[in-house]
């Protein structure tokens, strides 16, 4: 099995990892740096539940592999709130009840932080439209668009 | 601080939509379910190998090459556990012995240091089959000409409520024959006739299956898994591998979503057998997400034959039904489904006239597992679309058809039992108002269609009559509170409104209230499973109990200290008053150390450990052929939802322009959480009416991934969605509560129907109701060209 030896920034931290070519960025994040927050729920892209952000980016990181990621910058859903203080999606989701089983709750956070990113201002069909890949079975999504709106407004 | 001249509680928690008391942990990422959980080095890691056909004999199975593979570490199958299990009747054992009865059942299962070297193994396992002819429909199964899946079916195991019929596919036969409905039919002057049928389709959790089990030197074995039945785990673990319950432990971390799937005892079983065989190794198995849709439970399908017909009143007078399940290849748990579907079978409408007949038939089908609304769904998707087109064929208008024939209080439901207090009536009026349903609205462009859809439900605890809950409460030195339960935190909110209970009952702050966590059979109390919406009445009445029992003891103690009774003493916000001598003293002050007699003559009281248990006691059977009883069920949960919608000609398109879901919850425990369920429910329902079946083809499933099986997006949920509920007290609820997780999703698809039929005059025959077979109904019934 071949390895590579990666350096990336993980939520501020910066990580050197050696993993082997197969190995997906969830994966590492999971089974390397014990960063458990990040889901997974179909190893092949389509429920997002594995969403973190790669150099600002929302991406599957199943889809991912862990060697591509040498010096990339990751943020994962342990590193949205910051010296402990919940970042205003968190405190607001927690506030609109957008959280049952909580399964999709990281991905789901970390796409919409990157709405919130690039749109601070969203119109509801644009949550919508940025939460497409995320999937969840518990909340009816309410809540969760509600939670965006109520961030960016806050 | 409690001021003791004060009667005012202010402690009022039950009825407020306090905060979840796990979400900090569930938006930092620090939520722990099963696959999170770390083993360390020593962990192995289990794949199944299966059968690549639906029904076939095993000729031969050779492992040895797989053995020999370097970092295979345990190699087993059906050979070793002989043992058949089951929830209700026990037709299935963890691997397929001699025979295999759906495409994807387990026949081996292998252990190994890595997932790659895992599945490399199971591809040299080496299964010899020969193919045998497959049954792929429900009824065809249930008639003579089908081959016989079970052909041991009379020497299985079953409860007394389950009639198997040994020689055949059918392995339940449930009967109503409440009246007489040949004579009623000559008193109708309208009947409607139609038939549904409503496919499999997935829970997907969005977490799939996973489990890990090890097994100690002595023999004794822990179970690490996303369950919603640790209890029933541990039961039914046991009896297979003949160890003591005592000897099992399950561990239950939160639960990443079950909708029944994750209920009863299902993939479980196949890390345990491997931990078997490598002691002290823990072993981990964890479905893929194509596993998920077909390897494990579904939803069975269902070919219902409805007859319904009313005076010119519009008094409905009979009903017949006959009903179909696709059991598929065992049907140990879905046998109670066509028995909860038989029972209620009438809908909650009044009807002198009932015969039904819900027979349960073996497939070559994915296993029929419990499923949110446990028949219901299916049921009511026949029955509230055929008394849709009776109101329109008798001159009625929906809602006032509806008013009038919906059960009340009093009547005699279809098994013979007298309804209890419903607030049907208001959840009609509820969703009537919401959707303003008698308004007939234009549609907002010349390329569309508009309807509005109306359809009522009911749903009881579908559970053996017996089914307990247990808990305790106790205090700690801080005078706070931790209360011990068994039943599941699947996010539903639970352990939110467990916590509620106890802070109300015990006289504390919510927040000052912990849940003993996470569920564990070693050191929780019983609870029977975490299904059938049952939590918040059983598992709520048994917390209820337990906090008033550790007050009873606290005020006994103080009372005796302060030589006062303990009529005049209360607890608010953690603090003991006495409304008679204004005394008070903070619980932090008694609850473990108690207090000191007078004169320093010792000590009384001592830690506070409060227990309560309850169980249901007045259920009882119902006669095999009639379907009559005194009681069936403990109670129904009642509700509404309708909707307005647009249908795009040119495609068949639905789109959702408001919709609404009204339910009788006794009473909300946490307003917030009852509506985050309704919402939930509603989408989830939505979303098998739109979107979702297991597309089968002999047995195989031809859309096992998110790409072909679509479940609904935040795309898909861009309406309005009214949810008030009503409040009619249960008599036996922990303040009147009675459950409302699953019922949400029990009348959509036909609410949907309905909507459809309004808006384009053609009713289909089942879902789901895609834009492709609303498109292709509207071309056939030349509303379109």
């Amino acid at each position: 099995m071949s390895y590579s030896k990666i350096t990336l920034t993980v939520n501020d931290v910066v990580e050197t990892v050696d993993v082997p070519h197969h190995m997906t960025l969830l994966q590492m994040l999971r089974e390397k740096l014990s960063l458990t927050g990040t889901k997974n729920g179909c190893s092949a892209g389509e429920c997002g539940a594995c969403t973190v952000l790669m150099n600002d980016e929302p991406v599957n990181s199943c889809m991912v592999l862990a060697a591509e990621c040498d010096g990339a910058r990751i943020v994962t859903v342990e590193g949205l709130a910051k010296s402990g203080k919940l970042s205003k999606l968190q405190e607001a989701i927690i506030k609109t009840g957008g959280v049952q089983c909580g399964f999709c709750t990281p991905g789901m956070l970390i796409s919409a932080t990157a709405l919130l990113k690039r749109n601070p201002n969203p119109t509801e069909k644009e949550i919508r439209e940025a939460l497409v890949g995320n999937l969840c079975r518990c909340t009816g999504y309410f809540r969760i668009v509600e939670a965006v709106k109520e961030a960016a407004h806050s | 601080m409690a001021n003791a001249k004060s009667t005012e509680k202010t402690t009022a928690v039950v009825g407020t939509s306090v905060i979840r008391n796990d979400v900090l942990e569930k938006v930092t990422g620090a939520a722990t379910y099963v696959d999170d959980i770390q083993f360390g080095n020593k962990l192995l890691y289990a794949r199944a190998v299966r059968s690549p056909h639906p029904h076939a004999l095993i000729k031969h199975i050779d492992t040895s090459k797989a053995e020999k593979l370097p970092g295979v570490k345990a190699v087993v199958t059906g050979k070793d556990f002989p043992e058949r299990i089951g929830l209700y009747l026990k037709d299935k054992t963890i691997f397929a012995t001699d025979r295999v009865r759906f495409l994807g059942e387990p026949v081996a299962a292998v252990a190994a240091v890595s997932e790659e070297i895992a599945e490399k193994a199971c591809s040299l396992v080496e299964v010899k089959y020969e193919p045998l002819e497959g049954v792929f429909d429900a009824e065809y199964g249930a008639s003579e000409k089908a081959p016989v899946i079970h052909p041991d079916l009379g020497k299985y195991d079953c409860v007394n409520f389950i009639f198997p019929k040994p020689g055949t596919n059918i392995s339940n036969h449930f009967k109503i024959r409440k009246g007489d409905v040949e004579a009623a039919w000559k008193q109708c002057a309208h009947i409607v006739e139609k038939t549904f049928k409503v496919p499999h389709i997935q829970h997907v959790p969005i977490e799939t299956h996973g489990a890990v089990a090890m097994m100690d030197e002595k023999g004794k074995v822990t179970v690490w898994a996303a369950s919603q039945s640790p209890f029933a785990q541990r039961n039914l673990i046991a009896k297979a591998l003949h160890i003591s319950h005592s000897d099992l432990r399950v561990i239950a971390p939160l639960v990443g979503g079950g909708f029944g799937s994750k209920a009863g005892l299902t993939m479980e079983a196949i890390p345990v057998a491997l931990a078997t065989k490598v002691k002290g190794y823990p072993v981990k198995f964890i479905l893929t997400r194509e596993e998920e849709f077909y390897t494990n439970f579904v939803r069975q399908g269902l070919t219902i034959h409805v007859k319904v017909g009313c005076d010119k009143d519009g008094n409905i007078l009979g009903l017949k039904n006959v009903m179909y399940w696709d059991g598929g290849a065992s049907t140990e748990y879905g046998t109670n489904i066509t028995r909860a579907g038989g029972y209620s079978s009438s809908g909650p409408y009044d009807i002198p006239n009932v015969w039904t007949d819900s027979i349960c038939v073996y497939t070559n089908h994915p296993i029929g597992g419990a499923y949110r609304g446990f028949g219901m769904s299916e049921l009511h998707t026949g029955i509230d679309q055929a008394i849709d087109e009776l109101a329109e064929v008798a001159g009625f208008d929906r809602v006032e058809f509806l008013k009038k024939n919906a059960i009340s209080e009093g009547d005699i439901v279809v098994t013979g039992m007298t309804m209890h207090a419903t607030g049907i009536q208001q959840c009609i009026d509820n969703v009537a108002k919401a959707i303003e349903f008698s308004k007939k609205e234009e549609p907002s462009s010349p390329d569309r269609l508009r309807g509005k859809g109306i359809a009522i439900m009911w749903k009881a605890p579908a559970m053996p009559p017996n089914a307990g809950s247990s808990a305790w409460v106790e205090l700690s030195e801080d005078g706070k509170a931790t209360v011990g339960l068994g039943g599941q935190e699947i996010g539903q909110g639970t352990f939110t409104v467990m916590a509620q209970i106890a802070a109300e009952t015990l006289g504390v702050k919510y927040e000052d209230v912990r849940i003993a966590g996470p569920v564990d059979t070693q050191y929780s109390p019983y609870e029977w499973q975490t299904v059938a919406s049952r939590l918040t009445w059983s598992m709520g009445n048994a917390v209820r109990l337990a906090a008033l029992d550790a007050r009873k003891q606290i005020l006994d103690v103080v009372a005796e200290a302060w030589n006062e009774t303990p009529e005049d003493l209360d607890i608010v916000n953690g603090m003991v008053v006495s409304y008679k001598s204004e005394q008070e003293t903070p619980l932090a002050n008694l609850v473990i150390y108690g207090l000191p007699k007078p004169n320093d003559e010792g000590w009384m009281g001592g830690p506070i450990v409060g227990r309560g248990s309850f169980m249901p006691k007045y259920v009882t059977n119902l006669d095999a052929e009639t379907g009559q009883g005194a009681r069936a069920v403990v109670h129904y949960t009642v509700g509404c939802e309708g909707l307005d919608i647009e249908i795009e000609k040119n495609t068949g398109r639905i789109h959702v322009i408001k919709a609404a879901a009204s339910f009788d919850v006794g009473k909300a425990i946490n307003p917030a959480l009852v509506k985050a369920q309704v919402e939930g429910g509603f989408v989830q329902g939505l979303s098998s009416a739109m979107f979702e079946e297991i597309r089968l083809r002999n047995g195989i499933m031809t859309n096992p991934s998110f790409v072909d099986y679509r479940i609904a997006t935040a795309a898909d949920a861009d309406f309005k969605l009214d949810t008030q509920y009503v409040e009619v007290p249960q008599d036996d609820g922990p303040w009147g509560a009675r459950g409302v997780g699953e019922h949400p999703m029990v009348p959509t698809i036909a609410a949907l129907g309905n909507a459809i039929y309004d808006a384009t005059g053609v009713r289909l025959q089942g879902p789901p109701y895609s834009a492709e077979s609303i498109y292709l109904g509207m071309l056939n019934a030349g509303v379109v060209k």
